[in-house]
This record gives structure tokens, C-alpha cells and sequence, in this order.
């Protein structure tokens, strides 16, 4: 029977909106407001985007000018590498990323899911002199399956030694972790609303000062000429607002990170052939990703939901099917990577969600 | 066949028991229905939710869609896995989406296409019943749980003191017991198939009453892969190269004409055979029909309508429903040859473990290989016993 009150444990797909983000956007509503209006109206609207700005801003590092608005993560990774003739990335990236540049070079990761540095080496020396101006280098900061956090500090000296442009997405790394934009010396990096408790429909792309970027539509120029159509006012807000709000969560997933150790723990002591994937590296506390009991990742997920308790498998189209993660599948995890489940605790999640999962999972 | 159900007999295994067969409430019964997104399994659905059961939607993704209706770009979802989540989410109960295009692809599409190019024309709807939906959904909903699985197929089933037997549906001319020939006893203690005692009529009005939105859909006719029935283009992107351009003969031996391919081809074809009118043609013969087809010489042969008569049926992979195995020698039973058609007295002439010889009582036209014969209890003809795939159809006509 499913319990009165499921535990949602699929915060790395979107997480609760926060009350903080609930009320900010409440506040906005009602009012005419273009922030490029020149009255009374659309100085208070502009007030709203700038106000939001600079709460993202403090949140990664960065002076608020260097925060392009964009309609959420997918946008600003194709954003990001629109300008781009020539992409470096890796096999694990999020879909934003691999069909935004269709003809990448993939950069193999290892077993345990940390992008290859060597071969990153490699590729970049391979690449013609004439070719570096027009090249990018995109790795992700966290893997969305996994959370395993990718060596940025070394791909990015490697990239910058060789004169290449580089781009993270960062998406499910923010509010996690701290994030130094200014000590990382990347050129881009993406961001999204919903996954710190933010609306969806609204992201951000940060552009360091100096690097040009041409906006993806033909439009009014909005953005400082880099991302045309009127702002989104109420998305733009609460993203604003969970910003704020998210700064005081990193301890809280540095706790979550042990309730995520004792949580595979029993699950390893309960099922010996258990596979825990990325566990062999850093990772975001939040994250478990793991194969238990031989079922297949669609039949568990299925069993959890209806038991109460919501996780996933791989990435999910939009029809519902689930397919065969590409990330663990190029962590070479072989036949295991159709039987894994991915767990992902939020700013609500509790250690008691953790306790019940691993309960449930026993009983299945 | 003596195994039929009395109404009596009927009503004493279900006492006691709710309007599935188990004997506790029905909100602790959890029910997986099969949902394709049509208006029979929609109904089903809604009418087990209605009863208070524990009900879980599947929906099995069995093709990509956006490459069968070569619309590139298209979400890999059809509009009928669209219409199942929308009808499982207004009646709040959970639905899930299951990626079987892999084994969909190996186990029916692929031995679609083999079955063409072998001169026959197959039944893929009975092999998809038999592979994938009484197979490995309901390994999956045993995996969930599940009491039962109930599916939307115009069939009945019911309890006798020697197993659950299967009969065909109330409404004729919905009856499906043919496309279920080869449901065994094993997975039909888990099977349930709530509308076998109802009207299509019925269905629908239902369906309104329960605000489905597919109320007023078509009937799904065509084969689900082959969307606008055009399975040669499907042969032919499936199998590229191996589709060869032959002769058209008549029996007496003279070449009508040439085709592109034999998979274009149907035993008992008649319209559409591209050899136009014959000036030599003895019009008392009247119309000419595929008689036989042959894989080898890529020979398509046809014939005047007497020359598809046909008294005897081979069958392989045969499949009975009883668990004490097939009807014996000698046994005079109904065979039904095509879903569509009455079932026709006939005898079983041999029979053993891996198929069975049927004698028709009255010659029958038209009967190709790849095709189904559902066979039926003769004092009893609701009552299905089993059947098997049709592997050869001598022609009385062409017998040396």
C-alpha cells in the first residue's frame, strides 16, 4: 500500500520549491513589469532582475553583471558553446551538452566516473594551432547520475595552457558545494533554478568579463545583447530568492553526505553484490547511485514508487521510457547499468528519508 | 472436451471472492493493467479503479514511433502512450512506461519481416500476445507485486475444478480468442480480462461514463508497427536487398507477368496482382487468385478460385490451453484460420508434442502459412482449446 506521505529522493530531476522562492515570486505578481520600460513600472521590474542577480552572484563567485538570465540549464549549455566551432567534452554529459554539439570529441571517463585527464592532454596537443580560437573545452562540475565532481581545476589549466575557451556545466553542483568562479577560471558556466528549489523555466549562464557570446535568438538585445525576449520576471525572482536561501545549505549536505554512507552501507551489508557507482571517488553528498537485487532499474524504480518512495533510473524521455544511462555505461558498468537507480536528496531531504529507503528497499 | 464450465460451477469458485477471484478485499488486491492507450484497456482500467482495487498502468513503448511514421525529430512516443498516461493520471493511479522495443524489434518485427520473405503472411499481433505482453510483462508485474494482470482483450476466462479455461468473448464480433491461441494454463491463473463478458457497446458507454477521452477513438486496425498498412515498405527497411523481383505463373505454366517482390503477396490475394487483364484468359475461370507462393524461385502463382482449395493444415508450435496437454487422435474439434472467419469442423489427424495435423471436414480457400489456427472445443465452440502456427497448406489442386 503506498504510504500517506511518499519520500521524494529525485532531487537531482527538480527539487521542492522553497517557501523563500514561493514568497518572492508571490510578491512580484500582479504589476506590469518590463524591466526595459522606461516608467515607474519597469524600474521596479528591473529592480526585481538586478536584486536577483547579485543573489546569484554571491552564491558562485562572480560580480552580478556577469550573469546572463537564459530559460534554465538546457538553454545556457547551448548558449554557452553556440559560439564554438569546435567542442571538447565528455561521454558522461548531461543531453544539453552531447546534442548542442552532435559532433564533439568525447572524452573517455574512468571506472569511476572522473573524466580522463590524460586523454584530455592528448586531444588538446593532437589539436591544429588554427583550430584553438574556435575550441572549447565543456565538462560538467557534478555528474547528474552519479555526483561524481570532475577534476574542473585540471581540465581547465590544461585547456587554458593550449589558448582553448572553457565551459562547465555546473548545474547540479550549485548549492552544494561552494563554487569560486574566480579561482576556477572558467569562461562559462550554466546554472538552473529548479534543482536548488527555485522554479522551473529559468537558469543562468555565467560569461567571464571579457569573453563575447551572441544571443541564440534575434530579439530586443535584452541581457546586455546576450539573451533576447523579455525577461521572465517571476522565474528570474524565485531564482533569485533560492539563491539567497541555498547559501546555507552546504552543511547540510556535508550531513547528507554520511547519511548517504551509513544508508549504502546497509544496503552492502544486506546485499553483498551491491554495485555503488562513483562511490570510489569525490562526490556530491547528496547522490547514490547503485545496482541491488539483479532487478531491472525499470522494475525497481516501479516497485519503490508504488512502496512510497520516488527515485530514478538513468534519464527519463518525455514519454516516461527509461533507457540505459550513457553515463554508466561509459563508466564500463556493463549489464549492471540497466539495474541502477539513482537516489537524490534535496534541501528537505532528512536523514529519515535515507533510513526509510534503505527499510523499503530491504522489504522489496 | 468435457471441461466446460457450468454456470454453476462457475459461481461456487467465485464465492467468497471479489470480481477477480480473490478471496480479499479489493483494495488489497493489486491489479497491473495492460495499457495501450486504447478505449478497451482505458475502460478496464477505469473499471478495476472503480471496484476499489490497487490498479497499476503499463504501457509498453514497442517501437519507436517517430521512425515508423519516418516523421524525424518526433518525440519517441506515440499518441497512444500519450493517451494511456492521460487517462491513468485523471484516474490518479500510478502508470508506467516500459522500454520493450528491443525485445519487440528481435522477437516480433524481425520475424515479421523473416516470415514475408519466406512466402508466408504472419500474424505479428499473436507472436507480440505470446512474446512480450503474457511473457515479460507479466514477469514484471509478478516482480511488482501483482495479484493479477488484466488486460482490455474481449476473452473469458473461468475457473474450473481442472484449471482456469479460456473462452471466447461475449460479443462475436469482438471476440479476440483467436489472437490468444497460445496462452497456457500457467499464465492464465495470473490473467484477468475484465470485458470478456462485455458489448463493445458496452465499452464505450463506459468509457463515456468515465470521461475517457479515447471514447470516441477508432478501433485500432492496422498492425501497430505498419501505422498507414503499408508492411511491405517495413519488409523492405527491415530486410534492405533482400527483396527480389520474380515471376508471376499461372498453374498451367504460363508467365502473366513480373513483380517486385513476393512479401507484396497474400495467399488468396485477388485485387492488386499487377497483371491486368489476360486477352487470352478463359473468362469462365474467373477471377484469378494467389495460389502458392514460392521463396525459392521468387515465384508468385496464381490460380482460378478452386485451385486455393485446401483440406489438410499443418501446424507447428502448437500450443494447448489444458495442462494435460493436446486433444487426442481422432479428435473432432473447430478450427478457426482466420480471426475474422467462422471456425470449421474439422479432425485432428496427428498429433504430438510440437505440432498437429488437422483435416478440414469441408475444403477451405485461401489458407497461407504464417498464419494461426486457433482451435476450439467441438462440443463447446466458445471454448478455446489451443492451436498453433500454420506451417503448410497442400493445395488439392497442386497435389501430384
Amino acid at each position: 500500500m503506498p504510504l500517506a506521505d511518499p519520500i521524494y529522493l529525485d532531487n537531482n530531476a527538480t527539487a521542492p520549491l522553497r517557501a523563500e522562492a514561493v514568497a518572492a515570486i508571490h510578491q512580484a505578481m500582479g504589476p506590469p513589469a518590463n524591466p526595459s520600460s522606461v516608467h515607474e513600472f519597469g524600474r521596479r521590474a528591473r529592480l526585481l532582475v538586478e536584486n536577483a542577480r547579485q543573489s546569484l552572484g554571491l552564491l558562485i563567485g562572480c560580480r552580478a553583471q556577469d550573469v546572463v538570465f537564459t530559460s534554465g540549464g538546457t538553454e545556457a549549455n547551448n548558449l554557452a558553446l553556440s559560439g564554438f566551432s569546435n567542442v571538447i567534452t565528455s561521454a558522461i554529459e548531461h543531453d544539453s551538452v552531447l546534442r548542442a554539439a552532435p559532433q564533439a570529441s568525447l572524452l573517455p571517463v574512468t571506472d569511476d566516473g572522473l573524466v580522463d585527464l590524460p586523454a584530455l592532454k592528448q586531444m588538446v596537443s593532437a589539436l591544429p594551432v588554427d583550430q584553438r580560437d574556435q575550441t572549447i573545452v565543456s565538462v560538467m562540475a557534478a555528474n547528474n547520475e552519479t555526483g561524481v565532481i570532475q577534476p574542473l581545476e585540471g581540465i581547465v589549466e590544461v585547456a587554458r595552457h593550449a589558448g582553448l575557451a572553457t565551459h562547465s556545466d555546473m548545474v547540479q553542483m550549485l548549492g552544494k558545494i561552494h563554487i569560486d568562479l574566480p579561482a576556477l577560471g572558467l569562461d562559462f558556466a550554466s546554472f538552473s533554478a529548479h534543482k536548488i528549489g527555485g522554479p522551473t523555466g529559468v537558469g543562468a549562464l555565467f560569461v567571464r568579463p571579457g569573453m563575447s557570446l551572441s544571443s541564440l535568438l534575434r530579439g530586443g538585445g535584452q541581457e546586455q545583447g546576450r539573451r533576447s525576449g523579455t525577461e521572465n520576471i517571476l522565474g528570474i525572482t524565485g531564482f533569485g530568492a533560492a539563491a539567497t536561501a541555498a547559501f546555507g545549505d552546504v552543511a547540510h549536505f556535508r550531513d547528507m553526505a554520511g547519511w548517504r554512507d551509513t544508508f549504502e552501507a546497509e544496503v552492502a551489508a544486506a546485499h553483498p553484490d551491491v554495485a555503488l557507482f562513483g562511490a570510489a571517488a569525490p562526490r556530491l553528498g547528496n547522490i547514490s547511485c547503485l545496482a541491488v537485487g539483479g532487478k531491472s532499474s525499470e522494475t525497481l524504480v516501479m516497485a519503490l514508487d508504488i512502496a512510497g518512495v520516488a527515485v530514478s533510473a538513468g534519464s527519463a524521455c518525455s514519454s516516461g521510457k527509461v533507457t540505459a544511462s550513457h553515463v554508466l555505461t561509459a563508466m564500463g558498468a556493463g549489464e549492471k547499468a540497466a539495474q541502477a537507480i539513482r537516489v537524490s536528496g534535496g534541501w528537505k531531504t532528512r536523514k529519515e528519508d535515507f533510513e526509510r529507503l534503505a527499510q523499503v528497499l530491504a522489504g522489496l | 472436451m468435457g471441461s466446460t464450465p457450468t454456470s454453476q460451477s462457475i459461481s461456487s469458485a467465485l464465492t467468497a471472492s471479489n470480481s477477480l477471484g480473490f478471496a480479499k478485499p479489493e483494495a488489497e488486491t493489486r491489479v497491473v493493467v495492460a495499457m495501450s492507450g486504447g478505449v478497451d484497456s482505458s475502460v478496464t482500467a477505469a473499471l478495476l479503479h472503480e471496484q476499489g482495487y490497487e490498479v497499476i498502468g503499463i504501457t509498453l513503448q514497442l517501437y519507436d514511433h517517430g521512425v515508423a511514421v519516418r516523421a524525424k525529430g518526433a518525440c519517441c512516443a506515440g499518441v497512444d502512450i500519450h493517451d494511456a498516461r492521460t487517462v491513468a493520471a485523471r484516474l490518479g493511479i500510478p502508470h508506467y512506461v516500459l522500454d520493450y522495443e528491443s525485445r519487440f524489434h528481435d522477437q516480433v518485427m524481425q520475424e515479421f519481416a523473416d516470415s514475408y520473405l519466406r512466402g508466408e503472411t504472419p500474424v505479428p499481433c499473436v507472436r507480440c500476445n505470446q512474446t512480450v505482453k503474457f511473457s515479460d510483462l507479466l514477469t514484471t508485474a509478478r516482480e511488482l507485486g501483482a495479484d493479477c494482470l488484466a488486460t482490455g482483450h474481449y476473452v473469458q476466462r473461468f475457473d474450473t475444478a481442472s484449471g482456469p479455461v479460456l473462452h471466447r468473448g461475449a460479443d462475436a464480433s469482438k471476440d479476440q480468442s483467436y489472437f490468444l491461441f497460445a496462452t497456457t494454463a500457467d499464465q492464465l491463473d495470473y490473467l484477468r480480462f475484465p470485458l470478456g463478458g462485455l458489448s463493445k457497446t458496452e465499452t464505450r458507454y463506459l468509457a463515456q461514463r468515465h470521461g475517457l477521452s479515447v471514447a470516441d477513438k477508432l478501433d485500432s486496425q492496422d498492425i501497430c508497427f505498419v501505422p498507414n498498412g503499408r508492411y511491405g515498405d517495413v519488409v523492405r527497411s527491415l530486410r534492405p536487398g533482400a527483396v527480389e523481383a520474380g515471376d508471376i505463373i499461372h498453374i498451367d505454366g504460363k508467365v502473366l507477368g513480373r513483380h517486385n517482390g513476393i512479401i507484396d503477396y497474400t495467399i488468396g490475394q485477388r485485387r492488386g496482382l499487377g497483371i491486368g487483364g489476360r486477352k487470352d484468359a478463359d473468362e469462365t475461370d474467373g477471377p484469378l487468385y494467389v495460389v502458392s507462393i514460392d521463396p525459392e524461385t521468387h515465384r508468385v502463382i496464381v490460380g482460378p478460385q478452386t485451385a486455393l482449395a485446401c483440406e489438410q493444415v499443418h501446424l507447428g508450435e502448437t500450443s494447448w490451453v489444458a495442462r494435460d496437454g493436446p486433444p487426442p487422435l481422432g479428435c473432432a474439434v473447430l478450427a478457426r484460420l482466420r480471426n475474422t472467419a467462422p471456425a470449421m469442423p474439422a479432425i485432428i489427424e496427428s498429433v504430438d508434442d510440437q505440432g498437429a495435423v488437422i483435416l478440414l471436414q469441408e475444403p477451405q480457400f485461401g489458407i497461407a502459412a504464417g498464419q494461426v489456427a486457433a482451435i476450439y472445443d467441438a462440443d463447446d465452440s466458445q471454448h478455446l482449446l489451443g492451436g498453433g502456427w500454420i506451417t503448410a497448406a497442400p493445395l488439392a489442386a497442386l497435389a501430384v
